[in-house]
């Protein structure tokens, strides 16, 4: 799924990677908790979570994710941008809740990060 | 031990925002050297635990690496509070993490057992009162 379909399936507001809307995002995992991600996420391109500060954007840098959405239209800080922009991670809002935004993304196509294949 | 190359951080204790930084530093250069992304993973990932642990639980510490051609030597040193059972800070889920901690998407209890999984060699040592020494060694092959 292209993040320029991601976007639009979850109105959601660009706040970084303007120009990468044609990169293709595979899987998913959704997490508050960033222990959670290192430790069960295999290889997905994309983070949904609710935890809005710079080490969202470091986690996902560490397991090369290149697109963070954050959820219930947290507005991400200008650190995270700053990070972001450095990395290549594109960071988007949306006003879903986590549970809706995950599901809207499942029922699209978008898979599950920590499983092979569905 | 020539062919080293050897790396030091300082890792401060009270920067939430450039906590990591170390990790990302380590990471860009086992990158540039071409060392595989599988194992580039599993550096970044126990690093970074380690080093987010100095910073929350610590009040910061020290960062020494040494790669070589073969593998990665990572050893993590402060003078925090130190760990009064290794065993049980080792277990899954087990966090001495306050609220304020848990609120910035850590505290899980799952940053040891992390380091220890993604790690081929891992050694905790530490002492109530005088601090904490982590080494960890990843092997590139
Ligand atoms: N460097 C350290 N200094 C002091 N205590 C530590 C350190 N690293 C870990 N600990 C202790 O071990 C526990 C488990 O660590 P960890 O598995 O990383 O979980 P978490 O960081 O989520 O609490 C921590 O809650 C803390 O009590
Ligand atoms: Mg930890």
């Amino acid at each position: 799924m292209k993040l320029k379909n991601i976007v639009e399936l979850l109105n959601a507001k660009v706040y970084c990677g303007e120009d990468q809307g044609d990169m293709e995002l595979i899987s998913a995992c959704a997490s508050d908790m960033m222990s959670d991600v290192l430790a069960f996420v295999k290889d997905q391109a994309l983070l949904i979570s609710g935890l809005c500060n710079p080490q969202v954007v470091r986690t996902a840098d560490m397991m090369d994710i290149k697109c963070i959405v954050l959820v219930r239209g947290k507005v991400p800080t200008q650190d995270m941008i700053m990070i972001a922009k450095q990395k290549g991670i594109a960071i988007i809002s949306s006003d879903y809740r986590m549970y809706s935004a995950c599901g809207v993304l499942y029922k699209n196509g978008l898979i599950a990060g920590d499983q092979e294949t569905i | 031990m020539s062919d080293a190359l050897h790396l030091e951080f300082e890792v401060s204790g009270n920067n939430f925002v450039s906590a990591g930084g170390a990790s990302d530093e380590v990471k860009k250069t086992l990158k540039m050297l071409g060392i595989g992304a599988q194992y580039i993973r599993k550096v970044a990932i126990a690093m970074y635990e380690g080093e987010i642990n100095m910073v929350i639980h610590a009040g910061g510490g020290r960062a020494i690496v040494d790669i070589y051609r073969e593998k990665i030597v990572i050893v993590l040193k402060d003078q925090g509070p130190g760990i009064p059972d290794i065993d049980l800070a080792l277990t899954e889920g087990y966090s001495t993490a306050t609220d304020n901690i848990r609120d910035l998407g850590f505290g899980a209890g799952m940053g040891l057992p992390n380091m220890k999984k993604y790690t081929d060699e891992f050694n905790l040592e530490s002492e109530v009162g005088k601090g904490t020494t982590v080494t960890m060694v990843v092997n590139f092959f």
